[in-house]
């Protein structure tokens, strides 16, 4: 059946690519960033919800069948 | 202040992304549902982390997530209970103990184990009122989650409601349970990384767990509490009036850790499904505990953040607020949205509320999912359509139940949901009495796993008279300062305790005992309706002893309890 780790790794992989993008397109834009302690939190968790995408993908048998 | 504010296009698009998903697994499943087992049971086929992440995220629901929040504001640490003592001991009894006689024994519901162990109308009370509880339970949370994206989004009522029913009967429609509890783990990693960046940003702003410790003395103090009552657990718990929860550590111990919190994991088949669909009998005994480590971790992510709230409402710098309701009275309910508003821009934000919609969903879908199974093997089976000898068709012909069922639950709950935004009370009311059917049951389902002599009259009768009981002691007493007599006192008030959450132990208290009670008393006066041997798979000692030697030491059930174990101990310690 469904390795449900593939779905998962790529919604997490497209989701984080998105937020990332956006974080960099608001790069600069501080009075957006200061409720968030000035921190460009939309760049931080984009990476790590990217990374986090695709360890999953990484993971899940259709790509490591594909690699053998 | 301000309370209401609005997405941005970023926001809605990731929200978009994640309904694709949502939808694109049940489509993906699809093909694979050729029979009712496979529909309603997942046929038995889920590995166990994939099953022990949706057993976690299925009890993730919208008003878990609200509600914890809100509770952590009000109550401070002691919330924890529900996490630690009111959940861990439970989860590891359902699977050391107890998985083996619910995966072992084929039933397919907690209630066809109790019409195998005990006997029909046994099974009959059981089924009826679970089917009422989880279709009402569902209509209450979709009530909650399209009042509060109308109030804080300015989303519409309908449209919200409507909206997210229809996505969840969707994927349960499609993928039947397989997709429940597929998008259950979808959900609950959504949920987490969703919330992550408030959690961590909120802890950031107040200077860390010890600037909310230093913030919170004077604000906690001024209630009359002792100045570290929101930062500890057991500590204020030797007389009630010490603790803002209003019990003493027995209640905490008895109420909560034994009955009320046994009652839910252990019985509840919305929860106990989910380790029934375990690819093996391991697996099945494994998923509680597999549950169980993100379980203890949770309270980070929606407990301590409710804490950290309140010490943003009473520093009028951070222009933090929460939404007021017709009485003036801040509705702590809120909090969890009002801290995604405070901390997350335009981007993160969309992930945060998707965050909430993905814990609606996994509620919701796991009452659809418990309704539909129930529904179609405990009553349409048993009391409508029985099996016949064909066995193919008869397969064909409940799968279809099963959908028409899943369609028939999710439309009930919409009615549910407009009953309760109109009689708010009732809908409360309501909740309050089906919440008091799990004590008295884990108490029947106890005395019938571990003690032959338990008879199905005895249990029938335990059942019903610990489910009056409840209804009495609801009737008999209320909390201080209650208006309405949907908290209690309808008959006259006898005793009252200080919090509403003090009544609650209680009740779920006086259930058990007389549950328990009773089937002992009445197995004892009556003779034994079954077999040793009829009780082979139903009944601890009539079962011969799983052998795990086969397994390496660490993959064990035994092992991973005791990792959960200390893991709590250690936790409970820290925050003691």
């Amino acid at each position: 059946m469904l390795d449900i780790r593939f779905p998962i790794g790529l919604m997490f992989s497209i989701v984080g690519l998105i937020i990332t993008i956006y974080g960099l397109a608001t790069m600069g834009q501080d009075a957006m960033y200061v409720k968030s302690l000035n921190v460009n939190v939309n760049l931080l968790s984009g990476l790590g919800t990217m990374a986090f995408g695709l360890l999953m993908l990484l993971l899940s048998d259709p790509v490591r069948k594909r690699k053998k | 202040m301000e309370t209401k504010f609005a997405l941005h296009g970023i926001d809605y698009l990731i929200m978009a992304v994640y309904f694709v998903f949502v939808l694109g697994i049940g489509w993906a499943l699809r093909k694979y549902m050729k029979n009712a087992s496979a529909f309603l049971e997942a046929g038995r086929s889920i590995p166990a982390w994939v099953a022990g992440l949706a057993f976690i995220s299925t009890n993730l629901g919208a008003l878990e997530v609200m509600g914890m929040t809100g509770s952590g504001l009000k109550y401070g640490m002691l919330t924890t209970h529900f996490y630690w003592i009111g959940a861990i001991p439970a989860m590891v009894f359902l699977a050391l103990f107890m998985m083996r006689f619910y995966y072992g024994s084929k039933a397919r519901s907690v209630p066809e184990y109790l019409k195998l162990r005990f006997n029909e109308k046994t099974r009959a009370l059981n089924a009826f009122l679970f089917a009422l509880m989880t279709i009402l339970a569902s209509g209450i949370s979709m009530y909650a989650l399209a009042i509060l994206l109308e109030n804080v989004l300015g989303w519409n009522f309908n449209v919200s409601l409507l909206a997210s029913a229809a996505i969840v009967l969707a994927y349960t429609y499609l993928g039947g349970l397989s997709s429940a509890i597929y998008n259950e783990v979808l959900q609950f990693f959504i949920i987490i990384i969703g919330l992550l960046p408030m959690a961590i940003l909120v802890m950031v702003d107040i200077g860390g767990y010890s600037g909310m410790q230093e913030s919170l003395a004077p604000i906690v103090a001024d209630k009359g509490f002792a100045a570290d009552t929101w930062t500890t657990t057991w500590k204020y718990t030797a007389t009630a009036g010490a603790n803002p929860m209003g019990v003493e550590w027995y209640g905490i111990l008895a109420g909560l850790g034994f009955v009320l919190s046994f009652g839910y994991w252990c019985t509840n088949f919305l929860i106990v499904q989910r380790a029934m669909a375990a690819d093996s009998m391991t697996a099945a005994r494994k998923v509680p505990l597999i549950g169980a480590i993100p379980k203890m971790f949770i309270p980070f992510l929606i407990i301590i953040p409710g804490i950290a709230a309140l010490v943003l409402l009473n520093d009028p710098g951070k222009g933090f607020a929460l939404p007021l309701n017709d009485a003036g009275q801040p509705i702590y309910d809120y909090t969890i949205i009002m801290l995604l508003k405070q901390y997350l821009p335009a981007g993160v934000l969309g992930l945060g509320i998707t965050a909430l919609l993905a814990s609606f969903m996994s509620g919701m879908a796991g009452n659809v999912s418990a309704f539909n199974t129930v529904w179609t093997y405990d009553i349409y089976q048993t009391y409508i359509r029985p099996a016949t000898t064909d066995k193919e068709s008869d397969d064909r012909h409940y799968l279809k139940v099963g959908r028409m069922a899943t369609v028939v639950g999710v439309v009930v709950s919409i009615a549910a949901a407009y009953i309760a935004s109109k009689f708010g009370n009732i809908m409360d009311f309501l909740q309050t009495v089906f919440s008091m059917i799990n004590a008295p049951l884990f108490a029947v389902i106890f005395l019938g796993m571990f003690w032959k002599r338990s008879t199905g009259n005895a249990a029938f009768t335990g059942l019903l008279m610990g489910f009056l009981i409840a209804l009495l002691h609801h009737g008999l007493t209320m909390p201080a300062g209650a208006t309405t007599l949907v908290k209690g006192g309808w008959l006259g008030v006898v005793h009252t305790y200080p919090v509403e959450m003090a009544q609650n132990f209680w009740t779920a208290i006086f259930a058990f005992s007389t549950a328990a009670l009773l089937t002992v008393i009445i197995s004892l006066l009556s003779r034994r309706e079954k077999s040793d041997d009829e009780l082979n798979g139903l009944v601890y000692s009539m079962t011969p002893r799983l052998d795990d030697s086969g397994v390496v030491w660490y993959k064990r059930p035994w092992f991973l309890a005791a990792i959960v174990g200390i893991i709590m101990i250690v936790l409970s310690v820290i925050f003691w």
